[in-house]
This record gives C-alpha cells, sequence and structure tokens, in this order.
C-alpha cells in the first residue's frame, strides 16, 4: 500500500484540466517511477495524487502539420527508442533514453515524467535541450507553447502552471533536418544507475562536408538543471573539420558548465569527463553525418 | 478518501477477473493479496530488483511501482499463467533447472517473465543483448552466467538452432 491521502484519475486531458483545477495541492503522477518511490521513502507520503497515465491519447509519436516531431508527453522510453520516425530523424533520442534505469523502467518511465520532474540527470533532458525542444502544456484556456530551457527554473521545479499538464515534447523541423547526434552517459554501473555526467551532442554540417554549420552541445549533471554551452557551440561554429578544432571545443565547455561535488563525483572528475564526453560526441555526431575529422 | 475501493475488471493469466481493489495498493500487493499468486515477491519495492515483475499488455513492468487500478482492461501474465494444462513446467523453467540458474530463488519468477518477454519476441539476440535485456534484474546467488546460459539456450532452441 502507499500512503497516499487520494487518488483522483484523469482519463482524458480534458479531467485532467478539471482536476488540476479542483485539487491545485495533488502531484500528478505519470508513470510514477519517481513519484511512487519517492512516496514510499516517505519523501512524498500522505499526499494526494493526480492520476494522468491511462490518458492514452499522450501516447504516440508522430509529424505534425509543420512537420515537427511531437511526442506525447506519456510516451515510454522503450517506445520512443522503437518509433521509427523518432529511428529517422532522431536516433539519438531513442539511444539516450535506452540508457535509463532497466527494460521494465523504460516501459514504465514517460518522457513527460523525465522532464517534469525537473533534475539535472534526466537522460532525456540533455538531448532535448540540444535540439531545442518546444514544451506543450494544455490548461484550461488552451496550449501553451514553451522553449525547454525556459521549461526549467530551477532544480526539481518547472514551468507548470494552475490546471495545467505537460502533453508533447516537440522537435521542429529546422532542428532536426540534416543533423544528428550522439549522446554520452557516464555512471558506475551499465544498467539501473543515474548519471555521473550526460551530455548529448548533435552537428550539422556544411553542404561540402568541410565545416561545422551548426553545432549543439548540452550535458545533464553540469549544473542544477540540463544546459547547453554556448561558448563551446560559438567556438566551433563555422569551423574546419580537425582534430585541433573538436579539443577547443570541448575545452571551451568548461567556460559555461558549472558542475558540483556530491557523493556521486567531485566537481574536478566532472569536468574531467565533461570534456572528454564534448569530444568524444562531436567525433561520433560528426561521422553520423558523413563528415571525416582529420 | 472518499472511493477508496475501486472496481476493475482485467484478464489475469488467461481468465478475465473482477476486483474491489484498494486505489493505495501496487499492483503486487493486489496480485498477492487478492489473487494468491505469490510469484510476484516483494523485494527492494522501489523499482529496483524485478523480484515482482510481470507482463502487462506484452511488456514487463515492476508491479511494486505500477499502481494496481492501473490494469483496467490490460492483460496481466505472472509466472503462474506458464503451467501447463496438467501442472507442466515449461521450457525456460525447466532449463533454469537445467542450467543451474536457480539457487534461493527469489529472483527467479522475475527473471523468468522477462525472459518469456524475450523469448516471445522470437528475435534471436547475442549474449550482450541478453545481457542488457536481462539487466533489471538482480540476483545475489548465481552470478548470472547460469541464468544467461537457460535463457541463450532456451532462445536457440525455440528458434531451432543447434549448438
Amino acid at each position: 500500500m502507499y500512503d497516499m491521502k487520494e487518488l483522483y484519475e484523469a482519463f482524458s486531458v480534458q479531467e485532467a484540466i478539471e482536476l488540476r483545477l479542483a485539487h491545485p495541492e495533488a502531484q500528478i503522477i505519470a508513470g510514477g517511477s519517481d513519484v511512487l518511490v519517492q512516496m514510499r521513502e516517505g519523501k512524498r507520503a500522505g499526499k494526494e495524487l493526480i492520476s494522468i497515465y491511462l490518458i492514452d491519447e499522450l501516447r504516440g509519436v508522430s509529424l505534425d502539420e509543420n512537420e515537427a516531431i511531437r511526442i506525447g508527453s506519456l510516451t515510454s522510453f522503450s517506445h520512443i527508442t522503437r518509433d521509427p520516425i523518432i529511428q529517422k530523424y532522431i536516433n539519438v533520442l531513442g539511444e539516450a533514453v535506452d540508457l535509463v534505469g532497466g527494460p521494465q523502467i523504460r516501459n514504465i518511465g514517460t518522457i513527460g515524467g523525465n522532464t517534469c520532474n525537473g533534475v539535472t540527470s534526466a537522460d532525456s533532458a540533455s538531448t532535448l535541450h540540444a535540439w531545442e525542444a518546444i514544451i506543450e502544456l494544455t490548461g484550461p484556456s488552451g496550449k501553451r507553447l514553451v522553449p525547454i530551457k525556459d521549461f526549467y527554473i530551477k532544480a526539481s521545479t518547472v514551468d507548470i502552471r494552475e490546471g495545467e499538464i505537460q502533453t508533447a515534447i516537440l522537435i521542429p523541423k529546422e532542428s532536426y533536418e540534416n543533423t544528428w547526434g550522439s549522446y554520452s552517459k557516464y555512471a558506475m554501473r551499465n544498467a539501473m544507475d543515474i548519471a555521473t555526467t550526460g551530455c548529448s551532442v548533435n552537428v550539422r554540417l556544411s553542404p561540402d562536408k568541410q565545416t561545422f554549420d551548426r553545432v549543439r552541445i548540452a550535458y545533464g549533471v553540469a549544473g542544477p538543471v540540463p544546459m547547453r554551452a554556448p561558448s563551446a557551440e560559438a567556438l566551433i561554429q563555422g569551423k574546419a573539420l580537425t582534430i585541433e578544432n573538436a579539443e577547443a571545443f570541448s575545452l571551451e565547455v568548461l567556460k559555461d558548465i558549472n558542475p558540483r561535488d556530491s557523493w556521486r563525483a567531485p566537481k574536478a572528475f566532472r569536468q574531467h569527463i565533461a570534456v572528454e564526453m564534448a569530444k568524444r560526441c562531436l567525433i561520433e555526431a560528426t561521422k553520423r553525418c558523413g563528415g571525416v575529422i582529420n | 478518501m472518499k472511493d477508496q475501493y475501486r472496481l476493475i475488471e482485467f484478464n489475469l493469466n488467461g481468465k478475465d477477473v473482477a476486483c474491489m481493489v484498494d486505489c493505495r495498493a501496487s499492483l503486487t500487493d493486489m496480485l498477492r493479496n487478492d489473487f494468491r499468486l505469490t510469484s510476484v515477491k516483494k523485494g527492494c519495492e522501489v523499482g529496483e530488483c524485478g523480484a515482482c515483475n510481470v507482463i502487462i499488455d506484452g511488456e514487463c513492468y515492476n508491479s511494486c511501482i505500477y499502481l494496481a487500478v492501473w490494469v483496467r482492461g490490460k492483460h496481466v501474465r505472472t509466472l503462474e499463467g506458464l503451467m501447463g494444462p496438467n501442472g507442466e513446467l515449461s521450457d525456460i523453467q525447466q532449463a533454469f533447472i537445467d542450467e543451474t540458474a536457480v539457487q534461493c530463488g527469489f529472483c527467479t519468477p522475475g527473471f523468468i517473465m522477462s525472459a518469456v518477454e524475450i523469448l516471445e519476441s522470437g528475435k534471436l539476440y547475442t549474449r550482450d543483448e541478453l545481457r542488457k535485456l536481462l539487466s533489471g534484474h538482480l540476483c545475489r546467488c548465481t552470478g548470472y552466467e547460469n541464468i544467461l546460459n537457460a535463457v541463450e539456450k532456451t532462445m536457440k532452441k525455440r528458434l531451432g538452432i543447434t549448438e
């Protein structure tokens, strides 16, 4: 038995909004792999829950009328990894979420829950930042779109307002077209572990494949919320595909990131692996674009 | 709490069932307490050890972090559902015995249900892929090798591959 005060169940987005307005103090629960664990630990014990897990309209991946990739917020990690649209246009997201927990966790864990809990270590979050995802929230006055960097306010706090639930994550066409990415997770174990640091890089090359047209990089656990490394991105834009440029890019990330000492790893170690991850991910993403770094 | 007990209907090991369940119950609680399906073990109860693993609509879930009310209209399978009409063991259960993949046995039902999902995919996996597919389970006795052997042998046998 879970120590919950009340369980309200929503079967449609409309019902969820009504329940959110009626019970503003209640915690939203999607797959529950964070909420139920925290309730068991006592952290969220005695709370009211609004279950949105059975809202099937929030599942699945599609291309919308603007050819943006639309990922329903309740789509599980395993379904994202196996989805043909994800595999074709943003395979790195499928690879990143395939490193969450273990197989059973990837069946219950949802991408909406992974972003709404606002933690920096979420395996999907760095890739969604690096691809400039748009968060779709639906509330009493309709839909609201928020760029993911503005969605994260501070650790464990995201921009979900009164009566709202997150209904989708969108990746615009401009963001994914001709772009390839690579994700790296550093953790103590290969399964059932939380990232010490995660790094996601994506690259678009010039048409002749000689220079970096656009490089975007984002980290998890390099600060209180997932973050981009804008100095490093600016440094490499328009540069030639050389190993010297890749190394300069990876060292530049230290100007942007701000990891901390924790029981998982000290700051100096996180900085060290962040540099190495940036370089490896850049090289791999470039390779996937058909470029060769000399 | 108002309407603490809710009527849910679902399919359990091939049979349609209905149950008035406490909405605070995990699926583990309901399967063990209301249906006496004790193959579903209470291990860590926070979704880490895999001892409570069951198959819901063809996919594996840790039933300890799954609300019982969520199985409305779904198909749930536990280890008990593998039993043959005259109480026979399934091939994967026999393989666990033959390969000494069982010692204390606490993790075994969970492992076997993950193995069932793997085997029913009809795919041939490498040893490394199997290791990843089984990585949501902890076993403190066997060191995993014999479990991997049992799953790999059954997979190859079902696919008609002889070594």
